[in-house]
Parts: C-alpha cells; structure tokens; sequence
C-alpha cells in the first residue's frame, strides 16, 4: 500500500501529552439556537483536548449534541460561546473552506454529477494544486481505498460500500490535518459495516493523521477509537479509552449506553479500608472499592457487568458480593446463556454464562440461585 | 386469472389516457396532415390531391412571421431563464418554511385566464395608461413615445405569461440538491462563487432544460400576446394560422404551416437536448 503522509505516521496515540499542542481542541463550547421561539441548547459546554494522530469517538444517543460538536470543529457551525483550536490556533471564526480539515458526512454527500475521479479531485482542484501532482494524488488514493479502475462511474453506479470509500478518498486526498467522520458507517448493512471499522482503522494506520469519530453505535466506538467521548444531553459524560469506558463507566448514563449494565443501590453498611459494603437485606451483600469514605447509611448507586457474575445453585462464600434471587429468564444464545434473576427487592440482574466446557445450563426458570463477583467488578457511579 | 389481471393491469391504466391521446391528439392531427396537402379554395371545396404546394407557398409567403415567431420565443425564454433562475434559487434556498407561501404568491396571478392577464398588461401599457401616463407629464419621456405596437411588448408579454412554468422546474431541481453536498463542496475549499457555477448550475440544469421546453414551445406558437400587445409589424406564425383558419378558411395552408411550426420545434427541440447532452442531464434529474 502507498504511504500517504509524511510526518508523524505513529500508530500508537493516546491522550494528548502535556505540553503538546492539541490537534484538536474545544475550550468550552456551548451551542444554542432557537427553534420555534424557544432557546434550544445543543452543546452546554463541552471541552476536549484530542491529540495528533489519535483515532478519537464522539459517542452518544441521537440528539447529544455530538454530530453539532462535530460541525463546530468542522466550521459548519459557530459556537455561540468558548473556542475552537486547531493545532492551536483559533479558528471560532474561520469558515469550513479555510480549516485544514476534512469531513465525511452521513450519507457520504458525493456530487452526483462528477464521477469518481473528478470528486475525488475538487479539493485539490480548488487548492491549485499542479495537474501532474493531482493525477498523482487520486491515483494513490484510490490504490489506498481500493477503487482502482472505477474513475469513471457516477456515485450512483456504485454500491454503498464504493460510495463511503469515495467520500473517504475524496476527504483523505487533501492531506488535512484532522479526518471528521458523522456516522460514516450508518447505511451499511453489518458485514459490511464490520470489514469498513477494520478498514477504516487500517486507513488511519497507514496514513498516520488524527480521526474524530461521531457515532450513536457503542460497539463501533469501541472497536476503532482510541479514546473516546460519551456524550448525552450536550454533555460529556465521560472521556476515556474504551477498556476503562466499558469496565468503569462514570455514570449511570454510560454503564446504560455501553454494553449491557446492571445498576443496583444499595445503603452503606459499614466501610473497612476502601470497600464499602452494601447491605440490601435477606443477608445479600455488595462489596464496592469507594473513594474517600462515604458513611454509614449514604446509599451507593454502582454498576456490574453481567459477563462478571457467576451463577450457582449453593451459597458461594469468600470475600465476594453476594446476593440471592429467583432466575425468571433464560436464554440460550450460542456462546452464552443469558440469565435475568429477580432479587428479593424486585432488582432484576442479568448474567451473562459462557458456554465454556458443556452446554449444561446451571438453572432453570424459577430455581433460588446465588450470584456473586468480585469486588473490583462492582463499579460506584456519579 | 389473477396473473392475466396482473399483467393487464399497465395497459388498463394507460387506456384512459391512450383513448384521450387518439381522439383528441392522433386523429386531429391526421385530419390536419390530410388537409395541408389538400388544393381547392373555399367556394368549391377542398379535394386531396399530394398537393405540396401549401407548404412552399407558406414558408415563402410567411418566411418573416415564422423566424419572428423563433426569435421573440428564444429572447422570451432567455429572459425568463434571467429572471427567473434568480427567483427559484431564493426560494429554494433561501425560503425557509415560507417556501409553499412564495410559490402560492408566484402562482396567484396565474389563477387569471391568461387573455385576461394580457389584455391587463395592455392596459398597463397604453399610450397614456398607467405607466406611460405619468411618465409623459411629468415630461421623462416624450409624448409620442409607446410600448405597445413593439417587439418589446410582445416578447416582454411572452415572458410574463410563461414565466411560472420556467420557475416552477428550476425551484424543483435545485430543491432536491441535498444541502450536504454543498456543505462537502464548501469543506473542500470551494468558495461560494464555485460552490454555485460547480454544484449548484450543474445540477439544475435539468430544471432548467424542462423550464426551457415548458416556455419556448408555448411562447413561439402563441398568438395572444402578439394579437393583443403587438402591432402589424409583430405577428408570430400563431396569428397567420389563426387568420388563415378563421378568416380566410384557406385550410390547406393554415395546416402546412401547423405542420412546419410543429417540425421546427421538434428539431429545435433535438438539437437542444443534444447540444446539452441530455442523457446525461436527464440521468441527473432521474436520481
């Protein structure tokens, strides 16, 4: 495959360093407009700092405020308070066509009456880049997204697929400095959508610069990004790498949004070094690691995985949290059997069980179960 | 049973308009070939004969009317493309959620019978009406000054009376431009004079080529607007063949020159597509 870009084509990329100049960065910025007479506030106040050459995700439900905090870094909208900065520099007031970015929008945008090769060309074109070095360009280019001897067809004699490697290309080809993706993969089917994330990721690799992500579908975010925002109500609710999104959400709202989540509450019974320990009655227990020391009597809400728990039929015992409950669900799922078991309080938990040695399954509907998990697997949130 | 309805379902549905098209279009216009190559006069009839001579006669007898018929309707359509490409872009783009009021207004004077709209405008233009009136005593244009009786009354007639049906196209195609193309033009360093002659015009070409083929024909084959705003020096061909039929019943010829307005257009028509690359254009408006 052709190196595209010169410069810093390191894979590896984390949160910025302190010091570096951020690629990107939004200092505080807040979007409102008004819709049929009244205030509408989009973005309440957002703040990120995303490093050169990080693979960066804007992950939320439709109307967080993500695709709008895209379009600010993009230029398309204004920010009605805080600042833009691209490596840096201001550039709140700098129209789309003067930023050194580039964006791939939802449903790809392509014109539809140039072919591949002239769109793919109209950014170079409108920069006056020499005719050699454009015939040069979009040829790498398209060797890069794989669309060799298709110059010639309009984006509607291509299929979905095609058409997002177009309006990659014709993003990539300009050499920006940032890559700004709105839900680039949302129109294709599944398989498809899966090889496009492994491509996508090898596209950033190969060319080394910095992708900002918006995206509604967790697993998406999580496969690619190298970190990422979970944004809800024109917020960020949490800003992490994804292993530390899914294993220790924040909030509430992101132990819901990522993957499948128990939530629980619990009063705090006592607190022995930094466990507190959560009584919920019947003589179930939750152990939960606390920051600072909550007293006694303070209620805890905290999050567990269901692939976490285990599930038996005898009281387990150890240093472990353990509670008690009545399976009223179970669903066999090929690698995994999904169990829902009611507690004593009405709480419903579910439980994921690989189907690691024998398909067995270790209750049935109504069985008394205990489930029990570690303590660093029960999660205190915000 | 259900299969034989199936399949005879397309051709049920096209029976209504295909009986209209017969009687009213198909027949007629053989009645009317048959009579242009028809010889005789009015006193004794008519008999069919292979007579070309309708044709030679009319196209040299009325060489003047059928060129200016040609001219007035391309300087018409011209204006109205100039006029009107403006209007359907604001609409379209600028109109926000008025967009079905502006169209609304654009059509209400349309809801007149379209003599009527004329015989206003002649009105409006008369030697001492309400224009030229005022502007004559307050002495800014000299007395014997006139506008009706000119080709600019006839062709700025034309261009009024038609020029909904070049909007209305045009307004359609550049609606349908998705904004996210343009926001990707602009992302890709284009400024707004490029966004507009690379994105916007190539795309509403298709509005304009129906806006173009809804106003010519119309306005090169109209008499009203000559008969009623123009003067003996502005007949279209439309006024010979009205006078041909009604006044002198000289059939044979008023239908030769029918015959050879109806090819002009189809040719001019032809070349026109071909010249813009039609195909191509209509593949656009097909998406």
């Amino acid at each position: 495959m052709t190196e595209i870009q010169a410069g810093p084509g390191a894979a590896v990329a984390a949160a910025p360093v302190p010091g570096d100049v951020p690629a990107i960065e939004l200092d505080n910025v807040v979007k409102e407009y008004v819709s049929h007479g009244e205030v509408v506030r989009a973005v309440k106040g957002v703040s990120l700092a995303i490093a050169e050459g990080e693979f960066f995700s804007l992950l939320g439900p439709s109307g967080c405020g993500k695709t709008t905090s895209m379009r600010m870094i993009a230029g398309f909208e204004d920010p009605t308070r805080g600042i833009v900065r691209l490596h840096g520099e201001d550039v709140t007031n700098v129209p789309p066509n003067k930023r050194d970015v580039n964006m791939v929008f939802q449903s790809y945008a392509l014109f539809p009456h140039m072919n591949v090769w002239e769109n793919v060309a109209f950014g170079l074109k409108r920069k006056k880049v020499p005719a050699a070095e454009i015939k040069r360009r979009v040829g790498e280019i398209l060797e890069v997204v794989d669309l060799v001897g298709r110059e010639k067809r309009r984006p509607k004699e291509m299929s979905g697929g095609q058409q997002q490697r177009v309006a990659l290309a014709r993003a990539l080809v300009n050499r920006p400095r940032a890559l700004l993706l709105d839900e680039p993969l949302g129109a294709l089917d599944l398989k498809l959508r899966q090889a496009m994330q492994i491509e996508l990721k090898r596209i950033q690799r190969e060319v080394g610069i910095t992708f900002v992500y918006v995206t509604h579908d967790q697993s998406e975010a999580l496969t690619m990004s190298d970190r990422i925002a979970v944004m809800n109500d024109g917020l960020v609710e949490q800003l992490a790498d994804p292993r530390e999104i899914y294993e220790r959400p924040a909030t509430k709202f992101v132990a819901g949004f990522i993957g499948t989540s128990n939530l629980l509450s619990g009063t705090v019974q006592r607190v022995s070094g930094d466990t507190a320990v959560l009584a919920l009655g019947h003589g179930d227990r939750i152990l939960v690691p606390v920051d600072g020391a909550p007293s006694a009597g303070q209620t805890i809400d905290l999050t567990v995985r269901p692939e976490k728990i285990r599930i038996a039929k005898e009281q387990p015992d150890g240093d472990l949290s353990i509670v008690r409950g009545t399976v009223a669900e179970v669903v066999y799922l090929g690698t995994y059997n999904s169990y829902v078991v009611v507690l004593g309080d009405g709480a419903e938990i579910t439980v994921f069980e690989q189907n690691a040695h024998d398909s067995t399954i270790t209750a049935e509907r109504g069985d008394t179960v205990w489930l029990s998990w570690q303590p660093r697997h029960s999660y205190a949130l915000r | 049973m259900s299969r034989l309805r199936a399949s005879l379902t397309p051709y049920l549905l096209l029976f209504p308009g295909g009986l209209w098209l017969a009687i009213f279009f198909v027949i007629p216009t053989v009645v009317m070939l048959s009579l242009s190559l028809q010889s005789g006069d009015v006193v004794n009839g008519y008999v069919f004969t292979f007579n070309w001579h309708s044709y030679v006669d009319g196209i040299t007898t009325y060489h003047d009317q059928i060129v200016r018929s040609v001219v007035y309707g391309t300087i018409s359509t011209v204006i109205q493309i100039v006029i009107g490409f403006p209007v359907a872009y604001w609409i379209a783009f600028k109109g926000g959620n008025r967009k079905s009021i502006y169209l609304f207004l654009l059509l209400l004077p349309f809801l007149v019978s379209f003599v009527l709209r004329t015989i206003s405008w002649q009105f409006f233009l008369s030697d001492n009406g309400m224009l030229l009136g005022p502007l004559k005593s307050l002495g800014l244009v000299p007395e014997d000054f006139h506008i009706l009786a000119t080709s600019a009354a006839v062709i700025g007639g034309l261009a009024y009376n038609f020029l909904p049906f070049m909007i209305l196209p045009i307004y359609v195609a550049l609606e349908r431009i998705d904004p996210r193309v343009l926001e990707a033009a602009q992302d890709l360093y284009a400024s707004k004079t490029q966004i507009f002659l690379r994105i916007v015009l190539p795309l509403s070409l298709p509005g304009v080529f129906a806006g173009v083929l809804m106003t010519f024909v119309p306005a090169t084959s109209d008499y009203v607007n000559a008969s009623v705003l123009g003067g003996t020096g502005n007949t279209m061909i439309g006024n010979v063949i009205q006078n041909q039929f009604l006044i002198n019943q000289d059939y044979p010829t008023a239908s030769a020159l029918s015959f050879t307005l109806m090819a002009l257009l189809l040719v001019g028509i032809f070349v026109y597509a071909k010249a813009l690359g039609t195909e191509d254009v209509l593949e656009v408006a097909a998406r």
